[in-house]
């Protein structure tokens, strides 16, 4: 602003004088900003009629615009303006351009989808979303598992199975992992024997008289492993108990103890308390049959199969 | 004629009018929620929470898990694809107070229940690192070594049964919750049998995983393990709460 408008700009004063000289000056609001807030008024009393505004005794004006949806019966509704109506047609609007893919996905067998280049890039891009929100809490990003907590997903071996229809069930109504504990069934020596005998599996340098001891009393009646591990201790799917002859440990952490004593320990730690854990919860429900067996290629790619 | 000037000059009207004006911008805007009809949905499966997860409802004020976590699905799509069906107020009916909460530094909870293992929630409490690597919470691992003290839980549902939460006290209440939840709910809400109840549902589930005692994770698990589950969604057409709206 120039210093001749400035002195231009004389301000008048309201004409209120009090304690004889107290005066206050009239600055009148800008015009741009007194139309500014006539429109915001009128902009309110549109708003009022085309949203939900005022509440009249047990109701309240549900305004002129409207929003029209399909509900999952396929029946057609226009109801007033409201934000769970437009979750709906949004939702349509989504479930429409996702709706090639998952009536492809729905009406291909699982190996299909996995030889399919496109099926399988749209399992990868939706999968991940999928894996990441409720999966890999447990399982970890990229389905590493956690050593004490959640399987694997990425090796070949598979508690329960690692087919696709393996996993599918697996998804659909969870797991829960369970053993037996053998304390005060075993004595201190036994399990010993025992845990050399699995980790002579993997060729610890164990003392070979004790892991003889562990094979007899693995398929012994007294300790009865191989009731659930199989004769050759490979496990048994059906009932998910654990392949011990694999280099690959799930409760007792084996890899990171140094010593054979601290490995034998891990194992007898196990077998001790045995097992009421390993809980993967069940997802129909929460997630549709389509999501699922969309996440069961998606894990069968991380590594299933086996 | 009325002249501005009596307001300005007159510090008791203008006290007044003010507090007037502004009270009925609340009046307006909060009162009616009271007397629409169709605020509160009808739906099946809301109960009040049981003698346990009530304690764990305590402890989870205690600690503050609304200051980052809140319980209120907001219709979004994005909500809706995350965290399951969008809230319904009579999911939250009987909570004195609600914990939708606003600040949303961690997920929602108002769907956890069940997601998760009992398992992976105490772990996760413990030591949330351990299973998510990128996580900003807290550790609270002495909620698996303090015992709950529940030695006040009947005053404590005596409490919320004076704001309207329906624990029984006579024979007469019980009888109304027997017809209104079923008998096994009903037992549940009964402030006289709330101590063997909540010993007992500790007991039977055992949600920390160590059955020799009742620890506050028992309690606050137990609590989050229900938070969401108790309406069946799929009893319900996808648009039948859009007509509360």
């Amino acid at each position: 602003m120039s210093a001749s408008k400035q002195q231009a700009h004389v301000p008048q004063t309201t004409g209120h004088v009090w304690d004889g000289d107290l005066q206050e000056y009239n600055n009148p609001l800008p015009n741009w900003w007194l139309m500014a807030f006539y429109a915001s008024v009128v902009f309110a009393v549109i708003y009022w009629f085309m949203y939900p505004a005022w509440p009249i005794a047990g109701t309240f004006t549900t305004g002129f615009k409207t929003i029209t949806y399909v509900n999952n019966k396929g029946v057609e509704k226009t109801v007033h303006w409201n934000t769970r109506a437009l979750l709906l047609q949004e939702t349509n609007e989504a479930v429409k351009a996702q709706k090639p893919y998952f009536d492809k996905l729905s009406s291909m067998s699982f190996e299909q989808i996995a030889k399919d280049p496109e099926m399988n890039s749209f399992v990868l891009s939706a999968g991940k979303e999928l894996f990441s929100d409720n999966c890999a809490p447990c399982h970890q990003q990229g389905g590493a598992g956690k050593v004490g907590f959640a399987p694997n997903l990425t090796d070949d071996d598979w508690l329960y199975g690692g087919h696709f229809s393996e996993i599918n069930h697996t998804i659909t109504y969870g797991r829960h992992g369970y053993m037996p504990p053998f304390a005060g069934v075993l004595t201190d020596q036994q399990m010993t024997e025992l845990a050399d005998y699995i980790l002579s599996f993997e060729k610890y340098p164990v003392n070979p008289a004790s892991a003889e001891a562990g094979n007899q009393l693995f398929h012994s009646e007294t300790a009865a492993c191989y009731y659930c591990h199989g004769a050759d201790a490979k496990g048994r799917k059906v009932i998910g108990s654990a392949n011990l002859t694999d280099s690959i440990w799930l409760w007792a952490n084996v890899p990171a103890a140094k010593t054979i004593a601290d490995k034998e320990a891990a194992i007898k730690t196990v077998i001790t308390g045995g097992l009421n854990r390993g809980v993967m919860p069940t997802w129909q429900g929460r997630l549709s049959t389509d999501q699922i067996k969309l996440l069961t290629v998606y894990v069968h790619d991380l590594g299933g199969g086996q | 004629m009325f002249k501005h000037e009596w307001l300005e000059t007159n510090i008791g009207l203008l006290t007044i009018l003010t507090m007037l004006a502004i009270s009925i911008g609340g009046l307006v805007e909060i009162a009616p929620l009271f007397f629409i009809k169709n605020t509160v949905e009808k739906v099946d499966g809301v109960r009040p929470y049981t003698p346990l997860e009530l304690r764990g409802r305590d402890i989870y004020q205690r600690e503050g898990c609304y200051l980052c976590h809140s319980q209120m699905i907001r219709p979004f799509r994005d909500e809706a694809l995350r965290y399951g069906h969008y809230s319904l107020a009579a999911e939250s009916q009987y909570d004195h107070p609600f914990q939708w909460g606003s600040k949303r530094t961690g997920p929602d909870l108002a769907r956890v229940g069940k997601k998760y293992s009992n398992e992976w929630m105490v772990a996760h409490l413990v030591s949330p690192r351990s299973l998510v690597p990128e996580s900003v919470m807290p550790n609270f691992p002495w909620l698996l070594t303090t015992q709950l003290d529940y030695s006040d839980i009947e005053d404590r549902m005596r409490a919320l049964r004076i704001a309207g939460v329906p624990y029984s006290l006579t024979k007469a209440e019980y009888d109304a919750n027997v017809k209104k939840f079923g008998k096994q709910t009903a037992d549940m809400l009964d402030i006289n049998k709330a101590r063997q109840n909540l010993i007992k549902q500790a007991e039977d589930n055992d949600y920390d995983g160590d059955p020799s005692n009742i620890s506050e994770m028992d309690a606050l698990v137990a609590y989050l393990q229900v938070l969401g589950t108790m309406v069946d969604f799929s009893k319900y057409d996808d648009d039948e709460f859009v007509k509360y709206r």
